[in-house]
């Protein structure tokens, strides 16, 4: 039920905005990414002296910048989403939220839509960069890019939420829940490192793997439905997941 | 409104709650007793469809635990052993969370939280953090949120654990209050509570029912001994042969008063003889001061130790 929904969206929104959490982890990832922002416009302004004039100095960095949001993100997160099931569980709080007339779908997809605002309320301050950018290259960075980029992030964030979230169900140790999520989400990112450029099937399947492969795409201004396909069936699959393992804890339970 | 069949829970081989049936009536409160690990918390986990049983049906307000859980699970206020309390929330706004998953509708949830912050004597705290409350008022906190959304049922377990000798008494009084309108299984493993709040008691052990009664009924079984004290001044060995010798005496325990010279004596006496005027007489007869001569009242705790101690290890325990 929708109201059910809402209820634990609401409470884990209170649970990021009243305590330091969300204002911890939203300062850091602006600071950082500030820095690196800054960094990125003087070596691409250096850079851009002597090159030939089809250099696209504003794609360049959008690339840059995009790369590097999903980078701060797989730091991050990890820590978002540790929590989220493993808290309730240490906490004994799974206990109101089983007992309560209120389906696993609806605590997961609540938990989940909470995080992915947060991701969002990160995001949205770095518009400014963008708007920097805009403002001072000729011709003006394609909007196309900026919008694609920033689908791109908010699906592989979407990812990465849904695939913290299914760890953070399987344990009561928020650090090993923060650790896996981070190591396996790397290994996903890095899956096709060794095979880039193979033309094999098996290469090509590595390739089509990899989570990072389809936001580079993004962020180049190519949504392709390929992209949208991988990204949407993982949060889904994840999700669906997470559902199952709450679900399970009642069996798992000894 | 709570109907329990053979219920059995089983972890591997470990059998934790087994062929447990009984029922409760509407506006009874059932008192759950057993020592530590009996399956108290197992058979309440069950009843609120956090624990899927083995085998075995329940039923809560007519809907069956299992096969329609959120029905069920619609009728329940539940508190765990532990209270289950988000710490960064305040009391208000845990208690409109806790309102708002029970599919408690907007307009009628500030006057239940308002009606439970009172029952449970919030009324001074409803802005503080949780995580700032000393352990009586979390319990208490986690009282309001087993009641505040008016269910049928209110399962509670060890809901004075962590009090202090005055809130348990509170607690015990609205426990009291909330029987009639509400049906309410507690457990505990403190005997007083039972037979001061319970109108009947199921004690279990090791998985088992042991005994479902009155807690009246209960201590009348094991009246059917009756047990006297005496104290007297008197030479001990004298003391018992006298006491021995008297028709209906079962076995003596002698034992110095804390005045010295003095020695009490309690006597398992067979049923359906009073002896105690045989006692005074034979006693002052001898010449000896008598001090005291009482019947002893079989508490709940010799029931339940002897229901849920093997004959070997009581028999130990009596030495």
């Amino acid at each position: 039920m929708i109201g059910s929904l809402y209820a634990v969206y609401r409470k884990e929104m209170g649970h990021y905005f009243v305590s330091p959490v969300a204002y911890v982890v939203v300062a850091m990832f602006l600071f950082v990414s500030a820095y690196f922002f800054n960094l990125y416009v003087r070596e691409i302004v250096e850079q851009s002296f002597g090159m030939p004039s089809d250099f696209d100095a504003p794609a360049q960095m959008l690339r840059a910048f995009l790369g590097l949001l999903a980078l701060l993100a797989l730091f991050l997160m990890p820590m978002v989403t540790m929590g989220l099931f493993a808290e309730e569980r240490k906490r004994g709080t799974m206990e109101l939220l089983m007992t309560s007339p209120i389906g696993e779908t609806d605590i997961v997809l609540g938990k989940f839509l909470a995080s992915l605002t947060l991701f969002v309320v990160m995001l949205v301050p770095t518009a400014a960069f963008m708007l920097y950018i805009w403002l001072h290259t000729d011709p003006a960075a394609p909007l196309r890019i900026v919008l694609s980029g920033y689908l791109g992030i908010l699906l592989f964030g979407g990812c990465l939420l849904a695939l913290g979230s299914f760890i953070s169900s399987l344990t009561e140790n928020q650090l090993i829940a923060g650790a896996l999520t981070f190591g396996l989400f790397l290994l996903l990112w890095a899956i096709d490192f060794g095979s880039r450029g193979a033309e094999s099937a098996l290469g090509q399947t590595v390739q089509y793997l990899s989570v990072i492969n389809h936001y580079e795409d993004f962020s180049r201004g190519v949504v392709d439905t390929s992209g949208l396909v991988y990204y949407l069936s993982f949060i889904g699959f994840f999700i669906f997941l997470t559902v199952r393992s709450i679900d399970s804890l009642r069996w798992r339970r000894a | 409104m709570i109907e329990v069949q053979d219920l059995t829970k089983a972890y591997g081989p470990v059998t934790a709650v087994d062929h447990v049936s009984f029922s409760v009536n509407e506006g009874e409160i059932l008192g759950f007793l057993g020592p530590n690990g009996a399956g108290k918390t197992t058979t309440m986990r069950i009843l609120t469809g956090y624990l899927p049983a083995t085998s075995g049906t329940a039923k809560i307000a007519g809907f069956d635990v299992t096969t329609d859980s959120l029905g069920a699970r619609r009728h329940i206020g539940y508190l765990p052993e532990v209270p289950p309390l988000y710490l960064d929330m305040t009391v208000e706004t845990y208690l409109d969370f806790v309102l708002r998953i029970k599919n408690v509708p907007a307009d009628k949830r500030k006057g239940r939280i308002a009606d439970a912050l009172e029952k449970t004597n919030l009324l001074d705290k409803p802005q503080e953090l949780i995580k700032r409350l000393s352990r009586g008022y979390k319990q208490r906190v986690g009282l309001a949120q087993a009641l505040v959304h008016d269910p049928l049922v209110i399962i509670l377990d060890e809901p004075t654990v962590g009090l202090d000798p005055k809130q348990i008494i509170e607690v015990r009084h609205l426990i009291k209050n909330l029987a009639g309108t509400h049906t309410i299984i507690l457990s505990t493993h403190i005997l007083p509570e039972v037979s001061m709040t319970c109108d009947r008691v199921v004690i279990i052990n090791k998985g088992k029912i042991a005994a479902i009664d009155t807690p009246q009924n209960l201590t009348m079984q094991l009246k059917g001994a009756q047990r006297i004290f005496v104290e007297a001044q008197a030479p001990e060995k004298p003391f018992r042969e006298l006491l021995a010798q008297i028709p209906g005496a079962g076995p003596i325990e002698l034992s110095p008063a804390r005045v010295h010279g003095r020695v009490t004596a309690t006597i398992e006496a067979a049923s359906g003889r009073d002896i105690r005027s045989v006692i005074a007489a034979k006693v002052v007869e001898k010449g000896w001061p008598l001090y005291e001569l009482r019947g002893v009242n079989v508490s709940l705790e010799d029931i339940f130790l002897e229901l849920t101690t093997d004959d070997a290890e009581h028999s130990q325990a009596s030495n």
